[in-house]
């Protein structure tokens, strides 16, 4: 049932759930039903949307230990391309309808607000592994040093979940949420590491 | 969704019916509303114009009822339009105590029997670095001060907003510290722009604004403006006020809206006007720099922010 092919047949459908949502939000934006203050709406609903992908590449990681789940990888390079995806989205709104390219006050907001800067930062760490993520990348590279530089996912992950956590006033509870999961994900790496060394190559 | 008095009694009738708007003031406002009958308000905003400043435009009465802080309901902007349907606003009474010479508890019909209900034009920045215009209807903080008598001790007053997990869904959680807590120093309570509003757009007060009564405070960010205000306690000292518990590194007690002086989280130097596209400037003060700017002038607004 949890094939290789089965899994490269659900792409599709997988694809267009996951885009879904992106134009849906561009739909509502453009005709005004994103509410009272629609720009600050599409910048939260695109982060959340890129936060909840990039966790869900590390679970599918986690879950491809499972003997019978083992074909799930072939779906992490799609989900990861379109947290990359979710996340320029996310960054553009920032610049463009948020600053309106006020390229000044936008390095400035960078510089100083520690929110701002583990976000960006999280962002462009993203870049080398979404530059990287082809077969031929992968050849050209060779393995090892491509698995090395796709290992910043975990300052990524980190980096966007701060990013939320520091952004939220008072009630914390949903980013720590996400934090949890990303650290229960992490603990498990290190605990396969440490109990079966010769798995991590 | 909670159909309010004024929406379904035509205009004139409720004004009638709120007895304590009386006076040259009341029967100005009612001439005013006759020439648009039975209009509501916000389908006739153009009796707010000469309150309106010229870079201003109303905010519509959606846009200020739903999207809110008002952490009672609930932290999410749009949560106290939908939590806040079971929030009974009558009968309300307010505590005053502390440093008065006659600490009483008041029905809020018999402090509103007292003043003169006016329109107030104000600009409300919030913290976040968003700002809406809003009309609203309220009296001079300073009517129920001299109606109390403080003594001459009292340099501060402080606010208190009710508490009711029960119909307050929000307060069920400890998200800050309940109740929420507001203050002022005495002179900035005694501004003239300081109001405790009873309503906007001529609607009563919405739950989810701060019903039935709130401070507005047009030159401090929003989160001064305390809601639902039941007790108001005259002090020698400075009160504590709740975000400034939560997180003294980010909010001050005076609070006001300055673009110089950066909160950790968002520049202050520019604003989202609620309904336009490009951001504005923040202005000094919200604007109000003529007005307040002289309260201040011995205080460093950097240390003091």
């Amino acid at each position: 049932m949890f094939s290789t092919k089965n899994f490269n047949r659900s792409k599709p459908v997988l694809f267009i759930l996951i885009l879904f949502p992106s134009l849906l939000w561009a739909y509502q934006f453009v005709t005004g039903n994103l509410g009272v203050n629609p720009i600050e709406k599409l910048m939260d609903e695109l982060g959340l949307m890129a936060l909840r992908l990039i966790i869900l590449t590390l679970m599918i990681t986690t879950l491809s230990n499972i003997k019978s789940l083992k074909s799930i990888v072939v779906l992490r390079r799609m989900i990861g391309l379109f947290a990359f995806y979710y996340v320029c989205l996310h960054f553009s709104t920032y610049i463009v309808l948020d600053h309106f390219l006020d390229m000044q006050f936008i390095i400035q907001d960078i510089i100083k607000r520690p929110f701002i800067t583990f976000g960006f930062i999280s962002f462009l760490f993203l870049i080398p592994l979404a530059s990287t993520s082809t077969n031929n990348m992968i050849k050209r590279l060779g393995f090892k040093l491509w698995k090395k530089i796709h290992y910043l996912i975990y300052p990524v992950a980190i980096l966007a979940s701060m990013h939320f956590y520091v952004l939220v006033r008072a009630d914390k509870t949903e980013p720590v949420i996400y934090m949890g999961i990303i650290i229960l994900l992490l603990l498990h790496r290190i605990f396969k590491r440490l109990t079966r060394p010769q798995l991590a190559q | 969704m909670k159909i309010l008095g004024s929406e379904i009694t035509p205009y004139k009738t409720y004004l009638n019916r709120r007895k304590f708007i009386k006076g040259s003031l009341a029967s100005a406002m009612l001439a005013t509303v006759t020439s648009s009958a039975f209009a509501n308000h916000e389908s006739d905003p153009s009796i707010y114009s000469k309150n309106l400043n010229e870079n201003d435009k109303l905010n519509s009465y959606e846009e200020i009822t739903t999207y809110n802080n008002f952490y009672e309901f609930g932290t999410h902007k749009k949560h106290p339009h939908l939590n806040s349907g079971n929030f009974k606003p009558r009968p309300w009474t307010i505590k005053i105590d502390g440093l008065v010479k006659k600490p009483q508890t008041f029905d809020l019909e018999k402090i509103l029997s007292n003043v003169t209900i006016e329109d107030r034009v104000y600009r409300l920045r919030c913290v976040e670095a968003w700002s809406m215009v809003i009309p609203w209807q309220g009296f001079q903080l300073s009517e129920l001060i001299k109606m109390v008598e403080p003594l001459s001790s009292a340099k501060y007053v402080q606010f208190v907003t009710v508490f009711r997990p029960e119909e307050m869904p929000g307060q069920q959680k400890r998200t800050i510290i309940w109740p929420y807590r507001e203050g002022l120093r005495m002179d900035e309570a005694m501004n003239p722009l300081t109001i405790l509003a009873t309503g906007l757009y001529g609607h009563e007060m919405p739950n989810q604004n701060g019903a039935p009564i709130r401070l507005v405070v047009p030159w401090k960010y929003g989160f001064k403006s305390i809601k639902s205000i039941v007790e108001i306690r005259f002090l020698d000292t400075q009160p504590e006020t709740s975000w400034e518990t939560l997180a003294p590194w980010e909010y001050g007690f005076y609070a006001n809206v300055n673009p110089n002086v950066n909160h950790p989280r968002w520049s202050q130097g520019t604003e989202r006007r609620i309904g336009e596209f490009k951001r504005r400037e923040t202005l000094m003060f919200n604007g109000y720099e003529k007005e307040v700017a002289h309260l201040y002038k011995d205080l460093d607004l950097t240390k003091f922010y």
